[in-house]
């Protein structure tokens, strides 16, 4: 059963199920609508909103085995990377609760953190797995754009989201995912192709691997003890017979500006459906940050501004598709640090509006080339938890996932 | 760049207060986003969706398994009568 | 028209009409999901879904069947097809609009650059033909003192193909001559049954006049009416209406207007503002559609003969006047109706008066019914005895050689001789007796 207290302290669960039904136990980000489990996207717009339906990623999970206890908090309509965004107050995070749970994410990387549950749901835009797994310690999988069905998760970035995995260890994140991927007739984007049985990529051997260690991803502001745990997990693997090049990537700070005009461009039409006439209240319920979005969004999608920013944006994912696409004719995968730094303190995104973006930088370049991700524990500075984050070509989830394991099964103890 | 028209096009109801705040903050954002102005993409096109796939259809067929109830359709609604949504009148007939 | 005025250069303003037009396929299932497309007195909100009503995390998935008839239509009016073509987002709130957007086409259309040719209308240019989705239905009502507006979701999502054309039209009858022919071609495609009344085919006219053929800056958008006679009032009140501000030198307003029929004026429904800002972006939920070349020759074989390639056809083989091959080709269940009577009789003209002003193709369901009551009706005025008993002499006269060898016992020649005898009757004969007169005439 879940301890109410501590679900209360770090106010992980919006929603507990009452009775929850049988089978292994899993927390679901509160964006992926439950049939007849009151789903908020965090927001009071949705306080009261019961789903008629149920997301393809909970169905199925309900007939492989799996028992939803409870839907997590996160930042609102998943704006953010910190919680801190959300009606219902931030999720704190377990290893220090004056630090963040990180976002948007926050609830479920915290629930299995705190070991409420050993495997959670949650969903990326950009950063919105990877970012919470670090920075509360847990394993993170953000698969490719299209593995996972998007059918029946509250729609953010219809052409960056990802549903994934929080877990506490890779293999058990391997199972979840194994289960949630595959085509779903009712998401024209959900992709055709076979899904391969995770596991039995996970053998432990990287011997000869090609890694590229993503060196312009060692920011510059980077605290010194960041780069040399990041570095000393990168070895471990090289003793294990991984050869690691050093590479250069396009620059992420022009990600940065990508990922906002696209995200808030979607944003500003995917939120247009909430007017307080079927389901939920007004907009005038929404909240600073969805405001703020909602305008930048229908800013850059306004006549005239299109070709300035959005379509712009648009050419520039195609340069860091371009410059994935040569990195990996020489690389199996790449690696470097999932986040600039550890969890900042509860309260850090006031007055930040950039907040989200800025933190999620080392994210964004795989995230809108829709590229699979891994961020694994590999580490602790100043006593809380980091993440090593490894990312592949497109469906190659089973190498990545291999990487990650090799190293859990491998590092010297933190 | 107009908040006040902005926020009409959106449909939202700004305070004062919220509209100075905003304006400075898209000030700050686009700070931000323009520094991509100095990539050249005069060649390279649009990359609107990552996937490679077209032509996803269905076929013309119904399909029961997710119809909706009268009730399940209205469970959520703020106000129905008789099976209709019931919103507040709309003045011309028309858009 | 000439303006007389005594002071002013006369000038003469000329109508310039351009059409957007919408037809509600008939496809089984809606748009971008599986719930039934035929929504006609249904109760409210029974036919919804995640999809088409909008709910939070729902997304659509195109009707392959719609995406062809959309393709079957604009090749109907030979416009070219986009090898790879996108469907857009179209935004604005309204409360029949459940996502905010309506899911449409703008950069890249099914098909676009078509054209229309039909007797004294050449060349109206077909700009595109494009899917969309419809919208709920509104009712406006009161409940308890206070006005409201009821909403039905059955409808929302239901195909809507649009047909827009170049302001090409200059006057009114070519405006209501196309737009009936495009409900027939419409019906003999059997996509939609277009029918105005039940809202399965409803027209928009954008009107403007032009003192000099240049096209005007504005436009006034004459909207929700639902047949092509209040139609034309309404664009002949409206032409009136427009000179008269024109001529006094004032500006005609860029709105919505509708037609009110008791008042038999047109009356305005919504200032058109600046335009609306549709922010239209290509919808991530649905990956581009590619229609190849082998596609496009499988559709144009599966069009049926056209009401105006037919009416040609029928003028060359039937010699029929005009107006009755317009209403034979009208339906073409009818005009299929009428090929199968004469491929049994070759008595055109007859049949088609049959079928027009007794309506025996009601009366006979098939062709062959019709045409046995056609070969009684005729025959009646039977020929005379006299004129019988010539035909039978002449017709002995002229064949000896059957005439011989029916006397050496090869009977069954006398069945050749009544068809003789018949023919110089032209069918007038009764046949029992031509038979005695020829058994007569042969026994000397």
């Amino acid at each position: 059963m879940i301890d109410r207290n501590l679900n209360k302290k770090l106010n992980i669960f919006l929603t507990l199920v009452d009775k929850p039904k049988a089978g292994i136990p899993i927390a679901i980000k509160d964006n992926f609508l439950t049939k007849g489990i009151r789903t908020t996207a965090a927001s009071k717009l949705l306080n009261s909103f019961i789903p008629q339906y149920s997301a393809t990623v909970v169905n199925k999970l309900e007939a492989n085995g799996y028992s939803v206890v409870g839907k997590t908090n996160l930042d609102a309509w998943c704006h953010g990377s910190s919680t801190e965004t959300s009606d219902f107050g931030p999720t704190l995070n377990p290893w220090n609760t004056d630090y963040l749970s990180g976002g948007s994410s926050g609830g479920s990387a915290a629930a299995v953190s705190a070991g409420i549950v050993d495997v959670a749901i949650g969903s990326e835009t950009a950063g919105s797995i990877r970012g919470p797994a670090a920075w509360c310690g847990v394993v993170g999988v953000k698969p490719t754009y299209g593995r996972v069905s998007r059918y029946g998760v509250i729609a953010m970035g219809s052409s960056l989201d990802c549903p994934g995995v929080l877990a506490k260890d890779v293999v058990s994140a391997t199972k979840v995912l194994k289960i949630i991927s595959g085509n779903d007739p009712y998401d024209a984007t959900s992709s055709n192709r076979e899904t391969e049985d995770y596991e039995l990529f996970l053998t432990g051997n990287v011997k000869g691997l090609k890694i590229g260690l993503i060196e312009n991803y060692l920011l510059p502001e980077m605290e010194k003890e960041v780069v040399d745990k990041t570095l000393g997990a990168i070895e471990v693997l090289e003793k294990l017979g991984a050869i690691i090049t050093r590479v250069k990537t396009l620059d992420p700070k022009y990600a940065i500006g990508v990922y906002t005009v696209v995200q808030r461009a979607e944003v500003s039409s995917n939120l247009a459906r909430y007017d307080g006439i079927r389901y939920g209240n007004d907009r005038n319920y929404f909240g600073q940050e969805a405001k703020r979005r909602i305008m930048l969004g229908t800013h850059i999608l306004s006549s005239g501004y299109q070709d300035q920013y959005y379509k712009k944006a648009e050419k520039i994912r195609t340069l860091f598709n371009k410059d994935f696409d040569k990195l990996f004719e020489g690389f199996d995968v790449l690696v470097g640090p999932t986040m600039p730094g550890p969890a900042p303190k509860v309260g850090v995104t006031k007055g930040q509006s950039m907040f989200g973006e800025m933190a999620d930088v080392l994210a964004e370049p795989s995230a809108i080339s829709g590229l699979p991700a891994v961020s694994i524990p590999c580490g602790f500075v100043r006593r809380l938890p980091i993440g090593l984050q490894i990312m592949g070509p497109q469906f190659s989830e089973g190498k990545i996932l291999n990487v990650a394991y090799t190293y859990e099964q491998n590092h010297p103890k933190f | 760049m107009d908040i006040k028209a902005l926020a009409k096009l959106a449909k939202l109801n700004l305070d004062k207060r919220e509209e100075g705040y905003f304006e400075k903050q898209f000030d700050e954002t686009f700070k931000i986003i323009d520094q991509f102005e100095n990539l050249d993409t005069s060649k390279i096109s649009e990359t609107y969706s990552v996937i490679k796939t077209k032509n996803i259809m269905r076929d013309d067929e119904i399909d029961i398994s997710r119809i909706l109830s009268q009730d399940e359709a209205l469970r959520n609604a703020k106000s129905s009568h008789n099976g209709f949504f019931v919103v507040d009148a709309i003045l011309d007939n028309d858009r | 028209m000439l303006l007389i005025h005594m002071n002013k250069t006369i000038q003469n303003f000329n109508p310039v009409v351009g059409l957007e037009v919408h037809i509600e396929l008939a496809t089984k299932s809606k748009m971008f999901c599986g719930c039934p497309a035929d929504h006609f007195g249904k109760k409210p909100n029974t036919q919804t879904c995640p999809v088409c009503l909008g709910l939070p995390g729902a997304l659509p998935v195109p009707n392959k069947k719609a995406i062809e008839w959309c393709v079957i239509l604009g090749l109907a009016f030979d416009c070219e097809i986009n090898k790879e073509s996108n469907f857009d987002r179209k935004h604005y709130f309204y409360p029949d609009l459940p996502k905010g957007y309506q899911i449409s086409q703008y950069d890249d259309p099914f098909a676009h650059s078509g054209k229309f040719q039909m007797n004294n209308i050449h060349n109206v240019r077909v700009r595109r033909v494009h899917m969309e989705e419809d919208t709920a239905k509104l009712q406006h009502t009161e409940i308890d003192g206070k006005r409201v507006s009821l909403v039905d979701f059955n409808r929302s999502g239901v195909p809507l193909v649009e047909l827009v054309t170049e302001p090409d039209f200059d006057n009114v009858d070519d405006v209501v001559t196309f737009l009936q022919e495009l409900q027939r071609i419409v019906r003999y495609l059997g996509i939609s049954e277009a029918d105005m009344e039940k809202g399965s085919m409803r027209l928009e006219a954008n009107l403007s006049l032009t003192p000099d053929g240049t096209l005007p800056g504005y436009k006034v958008e004459l909207k929700n009416i639902n047949s092509f006679r209040f139609l034309k009032k309404a664009m002949l009140y409206e032409i009136d209406r427009q000179r008269e501000i024109l001529t006094a030198g004032k500006k005609v307003i860029q709105e919505t207007r509708g037609w009110d029929e008791e008042k038999s004026a047109t009356f305005s429904q919504r200032v058109k503002e600046d335009a609306q800002d549709y922010r239209y972006f290509p919808d991530p939920d649905i990956p581009p559609i590619e229609i190849t070349q082998l596609q496009i020759t499988n559709y144009k074989l599966q069009i049926p003969e056209l009401p105006q390639a037919k009416r040609e056809r029928f003028e060359i083989d039937y010699k029929l006047p005009g107006d009755f091959i317009d209403i034979l080709v009208s339906d073409k269940a009818r005009a299929d109706y009428f090929e199968g009577c004469v491929k049994l009789n070759n008595n055109y003209k007859a049949i088609a008066d049959l079928i027009i002003n007794k309506k025996f193709d009601e009366k006979y369901p098939e062709p062959a019914g019709l045409v046995k009551k056609l070969v009684e009706l005729t025959n009646v005025e039977f020929s005379t005895q006299d004129e019988t008993q010539s035909a039978v002499n002449l017709v002995i006269m002229d064949n000896q050689k059957p005439v011989e060898d029916y006397k050496n016992g090869k009977v069954n020649v006398i069945g050749y001789l009544i068809g003789m005898v018949q023919k110089r009757l032209e069918g007038k004969g009764n046949t029992k007796l031509i038979q005695d007169f020829l058994l007569k005439g042969l026994q000397k």
